[in-house]
């Protein structure tokens, strides 16, 4: 206990899970409340969001290094494992804590207009309540098992959000992916927890972290293969190869979910986890490259798909599990490079959601607009948009000041984060060159970045309008309460750059300094980085042209003339069909893994050992070798009493015989 | 004294009944037979009696008392089965047979 703000830390998640039983409530014995679910719903998560910034100004006032933990009850004390309720309010946290429920707060507001018509509102708000909790739970937690519990939840109300219209057999077939596929890495998550506990004898972060100098051989099998473990568990949450086939069709769930959970705060998880263990990978070099490995392999890789999809949530879907890759890289890299992933991380919530929202505003008028017409055209197509920016000024205007940002232009907030990234990683090619190659990756992966956002753009809101004469009549602004939350992120999209303005521009590097207590101990276990001020500014300009290049490509190269609406137009040919297809990965997993497992469960667990081993050998042989026994028998049974009686007799004098003898 | 003969007739008497019960076909002799055996039961614990303490003679009027019970019982079960089937041959009861 310190005596200040930070102590209300635990009024943050119990608000949004008042939120949850509340909205719950009324989702169950009133289902068409809507004011009430509104005002509860958005609430609680404003009022998570006052204590956020009050912990923080009193967390920045303690001027502590430490990390503020706060131990509520025991929750697992057996024999020497130790687990407690606890919270840790460290430098971390709170900026995970800010992002968290501010964004939120947004995406809730916004949610309020989006979701009106909605039958299932309050129900919609409940899981959006336990949602935040959960991921307060996750951020927040002291220790790897609270931890995980946020991890597993929200994973569920992942679940049950991608699910939402489960009347649509696609919806719940994604939600149930999702699900199915965050298992595989939570699996990762576990072992590594059963490991961490088996070498250093305990599960709490300051503990584990403390010990893990002495319990561990840096470079070691054990830290490995931890680490490694760990990052699986990230690759299922965060959406990373070869997991991340998930997060494209979870964008069956409404809008701002995919705004909330699978852009700006759940799929990061993973790089809060790396972040958090950032000792533990530092402590374990190969990880460490496989980790930023892996993300800048996935950020182009998604990339390259996003070139070519036609559903405008699609493509936020592939860009978001291309940052991802990015935030991966960072994180993976280590040391000082940590604050660049979590800046990118909460620059990436902003211009992200934004986009996603933005998105959500667009598919909301083509809704209605469609709705007005009485057509059933796809309402989320690329192809059946075009020249939105006539019917909607504001969401142009937001969406492209996010687009820049995300593609990289200057002075936006992406620009900054991606261009921290980008020195990092390739300062830390120096020492070791393979880091140069992910840095040309990324340098890639910005390149297609800023076409497809430009693409996204150009098809979505320019050129002539294809959604036909009597749509075009319908197609409006939405309400205030969706574009006041746009509004405030394109604020942020717009200046978040200054949360870390680099010293190379005699910024003062806020993020950076405050995260430095976090990734301290790591920084002395890795190659000593510096690169020439002149070398940054290179790369600053390289980064730069890298993205006009690709704005500019992207608008001189498509023709927006020849795009024709969804229901006519031709198939793609050639490598842009690979593309259009993603690369086939989903058929190839469909018949590497799920083919065989089906086969297998069909033809030899259900065919074989259910219905020939148990019910055929063991069930019915049972009744089977009753039954023969009874006629074997059945000529004992003669009714005869005299019988009986001569059977019995013998009987007694055989006892007889057998107690004399 | 009489011990050793008392033993005898008993065990002659209960053999008896239980070559009745065994060989006759008739419900009401089979259950005479019961009796038989029942009351040379009743002899060897009246001679033992002698010995070995008063606790057998005790005995002798609960396994009478028994008896009774069971003759009331059982003559009425007979003559239940004997209206239903106009004999009391065991060999028409096989019921449990089938």
């Amino acid at each position: 206990m310190t005596g200040t703000a930070v102590d209300l830390i635990w009024l943050a998640p119990a608000l949004a899970l008042l939120g949850f039983v509340l909205n719950g409530t009324l989702a169950l014995a009133r289902p068409a409340t809507k004011t009430a679910v509104s005002i509860i719903g958005v609430g609680v998560l404003l009022g998570a969001f006052a204590i956020g910034i009050a912990v923080f100004r009193s967390f920045v006032a303690l001027h502590t290094d430490a990390p503020v933990v706060f131990q509520y009850w025991s929750w697992i004390p057996v024999g020497s494992l130790q687990v407690n309720v606890g919270f840790q309010v460290d430098q971390l946290s709170t900026v995970m804590l800010l992002v968290v429920t501010g964004v939120g707060s947004l995406i809730h507001m916004f949610s309020v207009g989006y979701m009106q018509e909605d039958p299932g509102y309050a129900r919609y708000f409940a899981y959006l309540n336990l949602f935040v909790f959960f991921m307060l739970l996750l951020v927040l937690g002291s220790s790897f098992p609270v931890m995980f519990v946020g991890w597993e939840g929200v994973g569920l109300c992942s679940y049950l959000l991608i699910g939402f219209w489960f009347s649509d057999k696609v919806n719940a077939d994604a939600g149930r992916k999702a699900f199915i596929m965050n298992r595989i890495g939570d699996f990762g998550f576990m072992v590594a927890m059963f490991m961490i506990f088996w070498s250093t004898g305990s599960l709490d972060f300051g503990t584990v972290f403390s010990h893990a100098p002495t319990a561990f051989v840096a470079g070691g099998g054990a830290i490995t293969a931890i680490t490694l473990f760990l990052f699986l568990g990230c690759t299922g949450k965060s959406a990373q190869i070869p997991l991340y086939t998930w997060l494209p069709d979870a964008m069956a769930g409404p809008t701002p979910v995919s705004a909330l959970i699978h852009a700006a705060t759940m799929v990061t998880a993973g790089v809060y986890l790396v972040a958090r263990c950032n000792l533990l990978f530092a402590m374990a070099p190969v990880s460490g490259a496989v980790v930023a490995g892996v993300g800048a392999l996935t950020a182009l890789f998604a990339a390259t798909i996003a070139l070519k999809q036609w559903d405008i949530k699609r493509v936020l879907a592939y860009s978001t599990i291309s940052q991802l890759g990015y935030m991966f890289v960072a994180v993976g890299t280590g040391g000082a490079a940590i604050s660049a992933g979590i800046f990118h991380l909460a620059t990436h919530a902003f211009f992200k959601a934004l986009l996603f929202l933005g998105s959500g505003s667009v598919i909301f008028a083509m809704h209605r607009a469609y709705h007005a017409s009485h057509s059933h055209e796809d309402a989320q197509d690329m192809r059946n948009m075009g020249g939105l920016a006539r019917h909607m000024p504001w969401t142009t205007t937001l969406m492209w000041i996010a687009t820049l940002a995300i593609a990289g232009v200057p002075p936006l907030s992406g620009f900054f984060s991606k261009d921290e990234i980008l020195t990092a990683v390739f300062a830390r090619g120096t020492p070791q060159p393979a880091w140069l190659v992910f840095g040309g990756l990324g340098l890639v992966t910005a390149l297609l970045t800023a076409f497809y956002m430009t693409r996204l753009m150009l098809y979505t809101f320019h050129g002539p309008n294809r959604t036909g004469e009597e749509e075009c009549r319908h197609l409006f602004e939405a309400p205030w309460i969706m574009t006041a939350p746009l509004l405030v992120l394109g604020l942020l999209s717009f200046a978040g750059g200054l949360l870390n303005v680099p010293e190379l521009y005699h910024g003062n590097a806020w993020l950076q300094h405050w995260l430095e207590p976090i990734s301290r101990s790591s920084v002395a276990l890795l190659p000593e980085t510096h690169l020439a001020t002149s070398t940054e500014w290179m790369l600053v300009g390289i980064a730069v042209a890298v993205a006009a290049i690709g704005i500019v490509g992207a608008w001189r190269l498509l023709n927006l003339e020849t795009i024709v609406p969804a229901r006519s137009a031709p198939a793609e040919r050639g490598f842009a069909r690979v593309l259009r297809n993603k690369w086939y990965v989903d058929e190839i997993y469909d018949a590497l893994i799920v083919r065989p497992i089906v086969w297998l469960s069909r033809e030899v667990l259900w065919k074989r050992i259910d219905q020939q081993v148990i019910d055929g050998a063991l069930v019915n042989g049972a009744a089977r070798g009753t039954r023969a026994v009874g006629w074997a028998n059945r000529w004992l049974q003669t009714g005869q009493v005299g019988v009986y009686v001569a059977v019995f007799l013998v009987g007694v004098l055989l006892l007889l015989w057998r107690a004399m003898s | 004294m009489l011990l050793s003969p008392a033993l005898e007739i008993s065990a002659v008497l209960f053999t008896l009944g239980v070559a009745g019960v065994l060989l006759r076909r008739n419900t009401i002799v089979i259950f005479m037979c019961v009796e038989l055996m029942l009351n040379a039961v009743n002899l060897t614990f009246v001679a033992l009696a002698q010995p070995l303490g008063i606790g057998g003679q005790v005995f002798v009027f609960f396994v009478m008392a028994v008896a009774a019970a069971e003759a009331a019982v059982g003559l009425a079960i007979i003559l239940a089965v004997y209206r239903h089937k106009q004999s009391v041959s065991l060999q028409n009861m096989n019921l449990l047979k089938d």
